[in-house]
């Protein structure tokens, strides 16, 4: 399916909670959706029988200055088309459920993404820290991280 | 005998038949024979964290083969007395490192092998959480640059070690452990 | 009248398979919970590698990117720089020349078969058999040899540049490399007879860690390990990109020869059968490889337009996918790399209950995991 057909399917399904596409230089393209939608919208991608997005690509967070956003990368092996699917989230306190359910694979890239930026996944089977020490403080990806001067007594 | 000359002969004589015919005697000097025993069986700690550990690995195997320099790899550090630190230690790693450097016997060496373990490599100059040279934690011996050093730079500075041994003095006042 | 195991109260032990083992592929710590020799939980602890690669992404430009990339799985260095090359070629719209394409797969699958060779020869270590590792890295030296002649490097090679490659192959490489192909493509009958269908060896890993199609996919699995569960998918057939699509090979899936699909030994033949495949592609490349420049034109001071790209690439150990973000200057705004090894060890804790000890040996064997790409 393409794109577009995607998109105009899930807009006849959810409405209001499809808040924007992104594709303007941007491949694959995105749909901006709210985030307490989220878990709906990702049972449904992976359900609904012309769609079945059964791979989760890749889960990223970003840093965009003025807010966060995760951004998801949904892969089908039966229809082989790709999409992509973001979610925006204030700088105070940014959290979102957690898609482990529905995919697996989620669950160490949601640790990576709250080890690195600080974005709690609500309903996570398990979220700790995974890369950094479980002492670390901070969290380095985001843009206004400052590099510590000393760990445990070693010059970072 | 002098290191240079005869690096494979023990600085001992034999003098056969002063005891009588069957017996051996063998005269010498303890500082060179204990040093040559330590340094002609030098076992290392099979530490590899980054890259430079496929090097070591391929340094200890066919081609670049470090068994016979006497140096075999040993999984514990309980039966090795050389840790050859190859790769890039982060911060999560370093309390491990000075664990297992303390859990060698005495006498113990240790060789740093690449720029992530000589000064922090590629890391050093934006990376949050690496240990900027593995002499923040733990005293070196040699040091060996590349990224990652070929096998031969490596058997070099294993080599090194070896001539490092030999000055070591191990008995009398001015011995150190 | 009660039996041993019932009268005997045993109890839980927490045993650490530390950051510095030999089995481990690195520094992976795995913390057991086990009941004597069967493992009730085996959880993996990553992170004793990172070292903020991602952080370092948004602070260099891209160009200055690429050494970092051969450190990100270092066992298949030309396929992470060609990944990085690719996904910034895509962002800036960027046209590489043919032989450049033809090089970057040439070099690509050298590199396959290299990489394959470690995980073969070290899973066979682990298993206990040393022999098969020095008959491994003989072969992997040939290919060390290669490399250097292109590029310089044993290991680590920075070879490909945004637009093409660094430099064009010496004359008479193409000639070696197909020599090296004759030599080595009977030795994977070779290392068959010698280790594969090994009683012991196929008794320790048939039926064991099976993960069936569906988990696979679910878990994100990809690369030989999902395609040892019996899901015929390949990025160079089914998203293709570079010139894969005019080079002919087969797909190699996991059949359950010797135990159920999906299990260790599958995911084992799996790579061995890759290791065919790629020389079916070598011969391949080198016989249709065009004349011509091998770099294209890119601005010194390098600024893509803003916009973001995901691309993913077949890497030995799976699909390495690299989302950029950039916004018009010269440094990326965000890079994250989606690894392969690290998405594996999701369904570690899962599959592994129930197993011994030495077991698990042999599961992180049969992934094939490489820390760096965990950590980053």
């Amino acid at each position: 399916m393409e794109p577009k057909a995607i998109f105009d399917l899930l807009k006849s399904r959810f409405g209001g909670d499809i808040l924007e596409i992104q594709e303007e230089g941007i491949s694959p393209p995105f749909a901006v959706v709210s985030p307490e939608k989220l878990p709906e919208i990702a049972r449904f991608l992976r359900d609904e029988p012309g769609l079945s997005f059964d791979s989760l690509m890749c889960l990223s967070g970003v840093d965009y200055k003025e807010r966060f956003a995760v951004a998801y990368h949904l892969h089908s092996l039966k229809e082989t088309h790709r999409i992509g699917v973001k979610v925006y989230l204030p700088k105070e306190n940014p959290s979102v459920q957690s898609v482990d359910a529905v995919w697996p694979a989620a669950n160490f890239m949601e640790r990576e993404t709250y080890d690195l930026y600080g974005i709690v996944f609500e309903g996570s089977i398990d979220l700790r820290r995974i890369l950094l020490p479980e002492d670390w403080e901070g969290h380095p990806l985001r843009k206004d991280y400052k590099y510590p001067e000393f760990y445990h007594g070693i010059k970072v | 005998m002098s290191g240079d000359k005869a690096q494979a002969a023990p600085a001992l004589s034999v003098l056969p038949g002063s005891l009588g015919p069957e017996a051996h005697v063998m005269i010498g000097n303890a500082d060179k024979f204990v040093n040559w025993c330590r340094r002609s069986s030098l076992w290392y700690l099979l530490f590899a964290t980054a890259c430079c550990g496929i090097e070591l690995m391929q340094a200890g195997a066919s081609r670049y083969d470090l068994d016979r320099f006497g140096a075999v790899f040993r999984a514990t550090p309980r039966q090795s007395d050389l840790m050859i630190v190859a790769g890039t230690i982060t911060h999560k790693m370093a309390e491990r490192l000075v664990r297992l450097y303390e859990q060698m016997p005495e006498p113990k060496y240790v060789i740093s092998m690449g720029s992530c373990a000589n000064t922090g490599g590629p890391f050093f100059k934006d990376s949050y959480c690496v240990v900027k040279g593995v002499d923040l934690l733990i005293p070196v011996d040699v040091y060996v640059p590349g990224c990652p050093p070929r096998p031969e730079a490596l058997i070099d500075g294993i080599l090194a070690l070896q001539k490092i041994i030999d000055q070591k003095k191990n008995f009398g006042k001015t011995a150190k452990a | 009248m009660k039996s041993h195991a019932e009268a005997l109260p045993t109890q839980e032990m927490l045993i650490n398979m530390g950051p510095q083992h030999p089995s481990t592929h690195g520094v992976l710590r795995v913390i057991l919970r086990t009941d004597g020799e069967v493992v009730v939980n085996a959880r993996p602890d990553v992170g004793y590698l990172h070292r903020a690669l991602e952080k370092i992404g948004e602070r260099v430009t891209y160009a200055q990117y690429m050494p970092f990339t051969d450190r990100l799985d270092y066992l298949a260095s030309m396929n992470c720089n060609a990944a990085w090359a690719w996904t910034v070629e895509k962002l800036a719209g960027i046209e590489v020349p043919e032989r450049a394409e033809y090089i970057r797969v040439i070099v690509c699958e050298l590199n396959r078969i290299a990489s394959h060779l470690i995980a073969f020869g070290s899973f066979t270590a682990d298993m206990g058999a040393f022999t098969p590792f020095l008959y491994a890295i003989r072969e992997r030296e040939r290919i060390n040899d290669l490399f250097e002649e292109v590029c310089g490097n044993r290991l680590t090679y920075n070879y490909v540049r945004i637009g093409g490659v660094s430099a064009d192959l010496p004359e008479g490489l193409l000639d070696k490399t197909t020599e090296f192909l004759d030599y080595f493509e009977p030795k994977i009958p070779e290392y068959n007879n010698l280790i594969s269908y090994n009683k012991i060896f196929v008794h320790r890993l048939a039926n064991v860690a099976v993960i069936s199609p569906e988990e696979a996919v679910a878990y994100g699995l990809t690369g030989p390990n999902l395609r040892g569960s019996g899901v015929p998918f390949d990025l160079r057939k089914d998203e293709p990109y570079s010139v894969y699509p005019k080079l002919e090979f087969d797909v190699c899936v996991g059949t359950g020869e010797r135990g159920t699909v999906g299990d260790c030994f599958d995911r084992y033949m799996v790579r061995i059968n890759e290791m065919k495949e790629s020389v079916k592609i070598l011969r391949q490349a080198i016989a249709q490889i065009p004349d011509g420049p091998v770099q294209a034109k890119v601005p010194r001071v390098f600024k893509p337009a803003a916009g973001e790209v995901y691309f993913r690439a077949e890497n030995p150990r799976g699909e390495t996918g690299i989302y950029l973000i950039s916004d018009g200057t010269v440094n990326p705004y965000r890079l994250k790399i989606r690894a392969p090894s690290f998405v594996t060890m999701n369904i570690f804790e899962k599959i592994t209950k129930g197993l011994m000890i030495s077991d698990i040996v042999a599961v992180i064997g049969s992934f094939d995991i490489i820390l760096p790409e965990i950590d980053r």
